[in-house]
């Protein structure tokens, strides 16, 4: 069914370009081809991005469940209300924010290091690429399970290597703490690589004459990269914060393939809350409103950093 | 003729030779290899997890359990990965995966770039309200919305079906914006042209424009495929039969199971790994700078 909604327009625009000849190019003269080309991208997006939207904003004023069909009744806001006075949907929020402070300063500032680093290698920069961005490519499920194999206790790799450097492991999978651990490095492995080649892609922009300039100068390799390189960098940078703090805030498949938000709910990031609640509790009405609350602080993080990148960098983009 | 002179993003760099003007002097050597240390030790580490997963699935499972941390005790058998393909249905995960991600790089690369087309070379009452909310849609993180997305398509009773999972993620805005700055890079005099000779919009779009594409098609289609293929929370909620589900949602439900059958578990992520590894190692340079070019996570 779907194939041949997406398929009747393009045969249409076929159709009526044919009549129109070349001379009817006005500024007005391809209203009627410009939306059919645009007509399934726009009812696809209409359907699935916006649809959801206002779908969710619907089913939180009312209390809809997830097993039966049909809206239920009237609540008015009194979910968000629930939502927003609900201990357990702050703690959620507050365990993906704090996955979000654990990680971003890492995956800003490895990959820039490494990647300055690899950089200045005339050879040998596909093995680094490939040995920095294949785990990228692997599924979350994947990594998961090698992570948790690395993780046992007694037999697992990353237990042993904590014995051989005299430490007693954490316990990865029974202690906030270990878990944290745990899924902090196994999400650096895992996403390392994105940053790594964003940041190559801009070093490799910078012009070499820069360095040649600042080598005659007599600036040593070290001062090189903290006065061109970094710089030069800055807003790759922002950019990478803002995907990697995005990103972060809607973490959902470590933690619950490795932990399940365990132990005892002390991980559970805000997506596994809402799945928890909508699709275990069947709480479908409650689920909605702390999606679109959710939602509106994912949208509210994006558009405060326009807005600052907006004020400081002027009007050329990241 | 040659894609090169009209591709305004995709562009490859070799990698920096340095040393022409670097003072060749002591320090700038050391630090180098330095650096050069460094950056290695660390890539191999990075490189360990592989090596782990795929050389426990060839030892016996008694025997990880007796010299957990040994590389080399005796005898290497993919025994393992007999019985994790008789152990849980992965052929048909594959074929899922397979027909799901296919779908999704045909469908996505199609109505994004033809919108991008209109977009750079129709003028039509609404374009630039069209573009606003394409660029809006940036923003619109999609994830969050599982819920109302899910009641959406119980609703429409596509749930359990591969369209329910296609279908959500192909207007993807990031995507009409890499087809829109390339399509913008192709001379305007070609599609002028073709228009004096009567070719239809669809025609130019199809037979002049699309073939000149062909960077942007790859770099859509081929993270287009990466992401389809490693999405993970909407394929779990809406294929709720084993045989149906797709690689990652299988996988998912190996971490933690029969936690003494190490071999046969790393037999599974390792099958679970290899056909996009595959993909990354024939794709490496096109995946890389797809990457570079769009920033899509």
């Amino acid at each position: 069914m779907t194939t041949g909604a997406v398929a009747l327009p393009a045969r249409k625009v076929d159709e009526t370009s044919r009549s129109a000849t070349p001379e009817d190019r006005g500024p007005r003269g391809h209203t009627k081809v410009g939306w059919l080309f645009a007509a399934p991208f726009l009812t696809l997006y209409v359907l699935f991005l916006i649809g959801p939207v206002l779908i969710g904003a619907v089913i939180s004023l009312f209390n809809t469940t997830t097993v039966t069909p049909g809206l239920g009744t009237w609540v008015g806001l009194s979910n968000y209300a629930d939502v927003l006075s609900s201990g357990d949907f702050w703690a959620s929020m507050w365990h993906s924010v704090l996955f979000t402070l654990l990680t971003t300063p890492l995956l800003l500032l490895l990959p820039l290091l490494f990647a300055i680093l690899a950089s200045r290698m005339a050879r040998g920069q596909w093995f680094y690429r490939l040995a920095f961005f294949a785990p990228f490519v692997v599924p979350s499920a994947a990594v998961c399970l090698i992570f948790a194999f690395m993780y046992t206790p007694e037999t697992g790799l990353i237990s042993n290597v904590f014995g051989w450097v005299g430490l007693t492991p954490p316990d990865f999978f029974g202690s906030t703490s270990g878990a944290w651990f745990a899924v902090t490095l196994l999400t650096l492995w895992w996403t390392f690589g994105f940053n790594f080649i964003l940041y190559t892609a801009a070093i490799q922009e910078i012009s070499e004459e820069v360095y040649e300039a600042a080598a005659i100068d007599g600036a040593g390799p070290w001062q090189q990269i903290r006065s061109i390189t970094i710089p030069l960098l800055r807003p790759t940078m922002s950019l990478v914060l803002i995907l990697q703090v995005l990103a972060s805030l809607k973490v959902f498949d470590q933690i619950y393939i490795l932990l399940a938000g365990g132990p005892n709910y002390s991980t559970r990031p805000v997506i596994q809350y809402i799945f928890d609640t909508g699709f275990t509790s069947y709480r479908g009405g409650y689920a909605a409103a702390a999606t679109l609350v959710y939602f509106v602080i994912l949208v509210t993080v994006s558009v405060l950093w326009l807005l600052i990148r907006r004020r400081t960098a002027g009007p050329q983009s990241a | 003729m040659s894609t090169a002179a009209v591709t305004p993003t995709a562009t490859v760099h070799p990698p920096r030779r340095r040393g022409s003007a670097d003072r060749n002097d002591a320090s700038s050597t050391a630090f180098n290899r330095l650096a050069a240390t460094c950056v290695t030790l660390f890539a191999l580490i990075w490189l360990i997890p592989f090596a782990w997963a795929f050389i426990t699935s060839l030892r016996a499972n008694d025997d990880i359990a007796a010299n957990p941390t040994a590389f080399w005790s005796g005898g290497f058998s993919f025994a393992a990965y007999t019985s994790a393909w008789e152990s849980s249905p992965l052929g048909s995960w594959y074929v899922n995966s397979f027909i799901i991600s296919t779908l999704a790089v045909i469908f996505t690369v199609l109505i994004c770039s033809m919108v991008a087309f209109a977009l750079v070379h129709l003028d039509f009452r609404g374009k630039a309200a069209v573009f606003a909310v394409i660029l809006a849609g940036l923003m619109l993180p999609t994830e969050a919305l599982i819920l109302p997305q899910f009641m959406e398509f119980r609703a429409l009773g596509l749930l359990g079906t591969y369209w329910a999972i296609v279908l959500p993620g192909v207007a993807l805005p990031v995507a009409v914006f890499v087809f829109h700055s390339f399509i913008k890079g192709i001379p305007v005099a070609l599609v002028e042209a073709a228009r004096i000779d009567g070719a239809s919009w669809w025609r130019i779009y199809s037979q002049i424009v699309m073939p000149l594409c062909r960077p942007a098609i790859s770099a859509v289609a081929i993270l287009t495929f990466i992401t389809s293929w490693n999405a993970f929370l909407w394929p779990l909620l809406v294929l709720t039969q084993t045989k149906s589900q797709t690689i990652p949602v299988g996988l998912s439900s190996l971490v933690g199971g029969a936690a003494i059958q190490y071999a046969e578990t790393m037999a599974s992520a390792v099958l679970g790994i290899l056909p996009l590894l595959a993909v990354f190692l024939l794709l490496q340079r096109q995946i890389a700078q797809g990457v570079a070019n769009t920033g899509i996570k």
